[in-house]
């Protein structure tokens, strides 16, 4: 640190106790206001000698101490009450006794951070690293086991020969003169200060970006978990009705709801209905399913007619008659959808493809029992890997 | 003997200097560490990676891995977070209560006490938060507005323990700073080191010394030592809420509170004396930290010792007396039940060894002291393992009743924090002095004046 040749004051050394306090009597008798006394340890009974004012501190510890406690008090008050009422066992939102222990731990903390906070910050003026008084021999002897008095060339009274004679007059050793620091205002842009400026910035933005963002969920980085979107059931306040859920545009058909032509006629239609299924395994497989729950109860398991209904109620028709045989698709696809006679519509049990399938699967059926014997021997030709 | 009661004992012995006070106490700061330092250090090191690979598996397995079981759903992570926490008390009690007691005696232990309380929560604060299972999520546990517009229930005795133990933590971290400020700046005069000398002068924060600010410095340090008071009391009375405010017998008991204070008192003494014996005799601070300061710690863990056994005796009277079936039961099982091996342990090192501390020559015995504090240290452990696991693992329900057996995780993750613990201390008595060099100078012989007032 360099110095220049302003006086920032005079200082001596003291060996004993006895000695410097016997000197701080003098020197602020004197009338000196910018004088200080510098001890490896409090000693006691300076105040008086040096006539010190008690000091304020307390004051700064009751005001935060204070507001501690009504902070604890207001967010435990808010968050319970106002803001997330939540009944437990049926006890008041407000349970004072409940909230006591933070309320102390809060007032606690509150006092003593701005105690210690305020003390070195607002009554030390620290940190104060370059003060003239650092690294001289002076502040190494009170640091170690000797006791100094310094006035500072800021007092109105100060002239140095004549502090230089009372501090001799006190006894004391090793007067000297204290010169100020040049101040400098370089260390700021120091190329060392600034990357390390830099590299804590990065450090400290990313760590707490990542707490925030991915550990504690705070509000501002919701990764647009919040946006403005209708959700179904809440109100709208775009629509003339108030409500989010929208009907859809008349006429709208569901996709595999295509409404059957010919659903109000009870009669079989001239020009029936093509079957869109191509037949496959998988078509035949869900017609059989299908056809095994909702037909075989009446008609038979092989279309026979001869559930064990049989008797029991008008007797349901064989699918093997010529008349059916010769029906095309759309006439059997009619009647599973529409019912006849007895017989309900199964277009409710059935989706369209299901009935198609069924349908299919009937003309399996009916394919398997009228086969001539040339189609069986062909059928058992093209399946002799199972013997014969 | 003729021992003169009237006169106190001088707090430093030897007749030392103020300068030669500073030159023994900065010593270990100024030379390079011996291999003994290294072997020392070695040791705790490996302690502590043994904890850490115990938790490394924790975090990636879960805590499936440890030997927690219904019912026994608290079992080491929470007898070892108390038994730290508890430990931690000692260094409050010397610091703040025997300050404002004016026990001068406390200047030659305060410092190192502080450090070791900052240094027990630490290890403590470990295990609430691997508790939770997911520790990275523990910012959960602080009221701050978030995306799920949920709060903290604040009327749970978990949460005060949040408070108690964070706020308890920044108060001894804080009141241990200020009285290292000044301790600072005697280093930052005396080193001759340019990066001590940068460190020491950056943590002194510019201290002159100035009467102008031991002025203000004094006040602080009584306002802080009267917060810390009722703070150190009220945190081990949290700790109790945390069993006491729950409806299990054998937790449902008004006595935790001071019960639970003077255990922790008790504990963290005995390893206060446990830690010392070996600095006084490495770091030649037999005339600073003296044989007398020994023997009062030891006369506060007898007392506190009595006040423990006191305790245990009136949890059985109460169980009798109160005449509920189940509180009983508990009180019989623990004492005769399948842990019972757990609960004589506990009253043998907690009631009956302090009790030698009743003879004058046994109290002043380094060798004696040693075998003792540290069958107290195992007591301690063992009262909070007899408290959780005894009281959960046969409670209401005969169909619900389990056996707790701890896994060799549960027992790294408690050795690794004894490596934490001693890997601080040994790192903290070579970097910070460890006995507070203005307090011991203020209360040395002849450091006072002698003509000023009555009251000295």
């Amino acid at each position: 640190m360099e110095r220049n040749t302003k006086l920032h004051g005079l200082v001596a050394l003291f060996d004993t106790p006895d000695q410097i306090i016997h000197a701080a009597e003098k020197v602020s008798h004197s009338g000196y206001k910018d004088f200080d006394v510098h001890t490896p340890y409090p000693v006691h009974g300076m105040d008086d000698a040096m006539k010190l004012k008690p000091s304020k501190l307390g004051y700064v510890t009751l005001v935060f101490g204070l507001s501690g406690a009504a902070f604890a008090l207001l967010l435990m008050w808010w968050t319970m009450v106002v803001d997330y009422p939540m009944n437990i066992g049926g006890k008041p939102f407000f349970s004072l006794p409940a909230f006591i222990p933070v309320t102390f731990e809060l007032t606690v903390l509150f006092a003593t951070l701005a105690t210690v906070i305020g003390m070195i910050t607002f009554f030390f003026r620290f940190p104060d690293n370059k003060h003239p008084l650092h690294d001289t021999p002076y502040m190494q002897a009170v640091s170690r086991d000797k006791y100094g008095v310094f006035i500072g060339a800021s007092d109105p009274k100060f002239d140095v020969k004549e502090v230089r004679a009372l501090f001799e007059s006190l006894g004391g050793k090793k007067i000297s003169e204290i010169m100020e620091i040049e101040k400098t205002w370089q260390d700021a842009f120091n190329p060392k200060f600034i990357g390390i400026l830099v590299t804590t910035a990065i450090l400290v933005s990313g760590g707490t970006y990542f707490a925030l963002n991915k550990l504690l969920y705070i509000t501002p980085f919701n990764w647009m978990e919040h946006q403005f979107r209708g959700v179904p059931q809440e109100k709208s306040d775009f629509f003339a009705d108030s409500r989010m859920m929208r009907e859809p545009v008349a006429g709208t058909v569901a996709r595999g709801h295509m409404p059957y032509e010919f659903k109000d006629s009870v009669a079989q239609p001239a020009d029936p209905v093509e079957n869109p299924l191509v037949n496959s395994p998988e078509i035949f497989k869900l017609g059989q399913k299908k056809y095994l729950t909702f037909c075989s109860p009446c008609h038979g398991d092989y279309g026979d007619g001869d559930s064990r209904l049989n008797q029991q109620f008008p007797n349901p028709p064989s699918l093997h008659t010529t008349k059916l045989r010769d029906w095309k698709d759309g006439n059997i696809y009619h009647v599973i959808t529409n019912g006849q006679n007895v017989m309900p519509s199964y277009s409710h049990q059935m989706t369209v493809k299901e009935r198609w399938a069924v349908v299919s699967y009937i003309r399996a059926l009916q394919k398997a029992k009228n086969a001539s014997e040339t189609e069986i021997e062909q059928f058992r030709k093209e399946n002799t890997s199972n013997g014969n | 003997m003729n021992i003169d009661y009237s006169k106190e004992l001088p707090i430093v012995q030897g007749r030392l200097s103020l300068g030669e006070l500073e030159d023994l106490i900065a010593k270990p700061m100024s030379e390079k560490p011996t291999p003994k330092y290294y072997i020392a250090l070695a040791i705790t090191l490996t302690l502590l990676m043994i904890g850490a690979t115990s938790l490394g598996f924790t975090f990636y397995y879960g805590t499936g891995l440890w030997g927690n079981n219904q019912p026994v759903g608290w079992a080491f992570d929470i007898v070892n977070f108390v038994f730290w926490v508890g430990i931690g008390h000692a260094g409050t009690l010397i610091s703040a209560i025997l300050f404002l007691l004016r026990q001068k005696w406390r200047t030659a232990i305060a410092r190192f006490a502080e450090a070791m309380t900052i240094f027990a929560v630490m290890c403590a604060g470990i295990f609430p938060a691997i508790h939770t299972g997911r520790p990275w999520l523990d910012g959960w546990l602080l009221p701050y507005p978030n995306q799920h517009g949920l709060w903290v229930n604040f009327t749970s005795p978990l949460l005060w323990d949040v408070f108690a133990v964070s706020t308890y933590f920044t108060v001894s971290a804080v009141f241990w700073y200020i009285g290292l400020i000044p301790d600072f700046a005697v280093m930052r005069d005396r080193t001759t080191g340019k990066v001590k000398k940068f460190i020491y002068s950056l943590f002194s924060l510019g201290w002159r010394h100035s009467h102008r600010n031991w002025q203000h410095y004094e006040k602080s340090y009584v306002i802080l030592a009267g917060f810390a008071t009722p703070l150190v009391l009220s945190v081990h009375t949290i700790v109790s809420f945390d069993f006491a405010v729950s409806i299990i017998p054998g937790w449902h008991t008004t006595i935790f509170p001071p019960y639970f204070v003077a255990g922790a008192i008790f504990s963290g003494f005995a390893m206060v004396v446990t830690v010392l014996v070996f600095v006084r005799k490495v770091f030649d601070l037999e005339n600073i930290i003296t044989i007398d300061h020994l023997e009062k710690m030891n006369k506060v863990i007898l007392a506190t010792g009595m006040m423990v056994g006191y305790a245990y005796a009136m949890e059985f009277f109460i169980a009798w007396y109160s005449g509920v079936q189940f509180e009983t039961f508990v009180f019989i099982n623990r004492a005769f039940g399948p842990y019972a091996w757990a609960y004589w342990i506990m009253v043998s090192c907690n009631v009956i060894f302090p009790q030698f501390f009743w003879f004058k020559k046994l109290r002043r015995s380094i060798p004696v002291m040693m075998v003792i504090v540290i069958f107290v240290n195992v007591g301690m452990w063992f009262e909070r393992f007899v408290i959780t696991v005894t009281s959960l693992h046969r409670d209401f329900l005969p169909s619900s009743w389990g056996y707790y057996v701890p896994t060799i995780y549960d027992f790294g993750i408690l050795i690794g924090s004894f490596g934490l613990f001693f890997t601080l201390v040994l790192l903290f008595v070579k970097a910070m002095p460890v006995v507070a060099i203005s307090e011991i100078k203020a209360v040395a012989d002849g450091a006072q004046p002698t003509h000023h007032g009555g009251d000295h």
